[in-house]
């Protein structure tokens, strides 16, 4: 049933295209075979770009997040001034849109033109990334750590362990479980986004699929673009789906393992 | 016969609500002090003092002659010295049961992991749980689990041992086995203060049975005097409450 349902709004959807008017210019400019073989490989290589961008930045935003998180969550009046930095980092760079981080850094920055900072777009592509990452992932990880009932931390310090050691050995372990599907979510996000340091001149797979088109004047790279970055994160969201039903299936059942 | 225990004039309010309102009370070392009284008058909060883990308003603790009010007392050295064990038992879901037992002594008395392992199924052993050291708490019956945490609180070698209603959120065959453990650990001479509302247990194990009532210590004695003749109107009146229904 399913599937004949499936075929059958697939099959209407396909008539509709083909049997539009403009369907003949349409397929030559957006779905041309020769061309999409043609930049396939370039476009495959200039990805390999896009991998070391989220590879680097998510490896320092699961690192940086954490410390964020961490620093929120500290009690008491002392720490107040680190907390309001923290929700204001965190309020700031979930606020701005990416894309005018990236530009604000990866133009502005080298334009200072002071010693010592670096002029490359890769470099500053990184860094914007994972300014706006991390300000995501920190309230996943302080939704995981506020997840953690208060008893499991009075258990902890009752036994003598200090609040640093309660929360490294008893709250994070929990709340870390608890946060993978959501946290790979934002990863998701993160991975779509390499596509945008495009614009300060990092040829990217965004970028070379650019390339190709003006140089055909045809729409079809971008295909080739898609492809890749599908490639990539339709796997990561069955993953997250799967991580998500296990946990639920595991709640259910009570178990923990 | 030294104190393990004395507390003079203690308070504690949270927000508008005063929950403690001057308790006095001294334990001596090997001696076990059972708390009874309505829910509501301030057992647990007491006990949760008495470890720190509410900030005390007013009044001065000492445990083992230390001063546990004063400004400058080590909070960390203090807990190291006194154990809790709770109503809900408070495992950490995320490790097995010698995991739980051996976390503290390795991370704040410095034991290596195999000291802290051989300390740790020394104590199962004992308490007939040897065959649960690997388990996860999850796979554990509330009786289990319970008799794990007691353990995880003896692993630290605690002074001063403090129940809060222990066998409280336990179905009722099972609270033998952990009322049980605790019968051991007072014959062992072990000091502890005890909130319960099991008061036949309670008139077994405890030297010294009080009787908290809105924040105050209202009356206290040994348990044949407190559970026959009460000197006091309102413990007479809980008591008959409590054989009413039917919990005595």
């Amino acid at each position: 049933m399913a599937l004949t349902s499936t075929v059958v709004f697939i099959a209407a959807i396909v008539i509709v295209a083909v049997s539009s008017p403009g369907w003949e210019e349409f397929s030559f400019k957006f779905l041309n075979v020769p061309e999409l073989l043609e930049s396939l490989p370039g476009v495959g290589r200039a990805f390999l770009v896009n991998i070391q961008l989220f590879l680097i930045a998510e490896v320092l935003v699961l690192i940086l997040a954490l410390g964020v998180a961490v620093l929120r969550s500290l009690p008491g009046p002392v720490f107040f001034p680190i907390r309001l930095l923290a929700a204001a980092y965190t309020d700031l760079f979930r606020g701005i849109p990416t894309v005018l981080v990236i530009y604000a850094l990866g133009l502005g920055a080298p334009a200072l033109q002071i010693q010592g900072v670096p002029k490359s777009p890769f470099f500053w592509a990184v860094v914007s990334l994972v300014l706006v990452y991390t300000a995501y992932v920190a309230e996943v990880y302080r939704a995981g750590i506020e997840s953690v009932h208060e008893s499991q931390v009075s258990a902890a310090r009752s036994l003598g362990l200090t609040r640093w050691q309660s929360t490294r050995y008893v709250v994070l372990p929990q709340a870390v479980r608890r946060i993978i599907p959501p946290l790979l979510n934002d990863f998701l996000g993160l991975q779509k986004d390499t596509a945008l340091v495009a614009l300060v001149g990092v040829v990217e797979a965004f970028r070379q699929g650019q390339i190709d088109s003006s140089a055909t004047f045809n729409f079809t790279p971008f295909l080739a673009t898609a492809f890749y970055f599908v490639l990539i994160t339709i796997p990561l969201a069955r993953l997250i789906d799967w991580l998500v039903t296990r946990d639920r299936r595991r709640r259910q059942t009570g178990g923990i393992t | 016969m030294t104190e393990a225990v004395r507390v003079e004039g203690l308070h504690k309010s949270f927000g508008s609500l005063e929950v403690l309102r001057g308790i006095d009370l001294t334990v001596e070392d090997h001696e076990v002090v059972g708390l009874i009284g309505a829910s509501g008058s301030g057992k647990s909060t007491f006990l949760r003092c008495l470890d720190l883990l509410e900030p005390i308003d007013r009044g001065r603790v000492w445990v083992e002659g230390m001063e546990i009010t004063a400004p400058d007392a080590d909070v960390n050295l203090i807990r190291r010295r006194i154990a809790i064990v709770f109503q809900s038992f408070n495992l950490f879901p995320h490790m097995s049961v010698l995991g739980n037992i051996t976390l503290a002594p390795m991370k704040v008395l410095g034991l290596d992991e195999g000291q802290a392992r051989d300390r740790g199924t020394d104590l199962l052993e004992r308490f007939g749980l040897g065959d649960k050291r690997d388990d996860y708490p999850d796979r554990l019956s509330g009786g289990q689990q319970q008799r794990v945490a007691i353990v995880r609180a003896l692993a630290m070698g605690p002074d001063l041992l403090l129940l809060d209603e222990v066998t409280s959120a336990l179905d009722p065959v099972l609270v033998a086995e952990v009322l049980d453990v605790i019968r051991d650990l007072a014959a062992g001479g072990m000091t502890m203060v005890i909130a319960t509302h099991e008061m036949g247990f309670a008139r077994d194990v405890a030297n010294r049975v009080a009787f908290l009532e809105e924040g105050r210590i209202l009356e206290e004695g040994p348990p044949e005097q407190m559970f026959s003749e009460p000197r006091e109107e309102a413990t007479r009146r809980f008591l008959d409450r409590i054989i009413a229904a039917g919990r005595m």
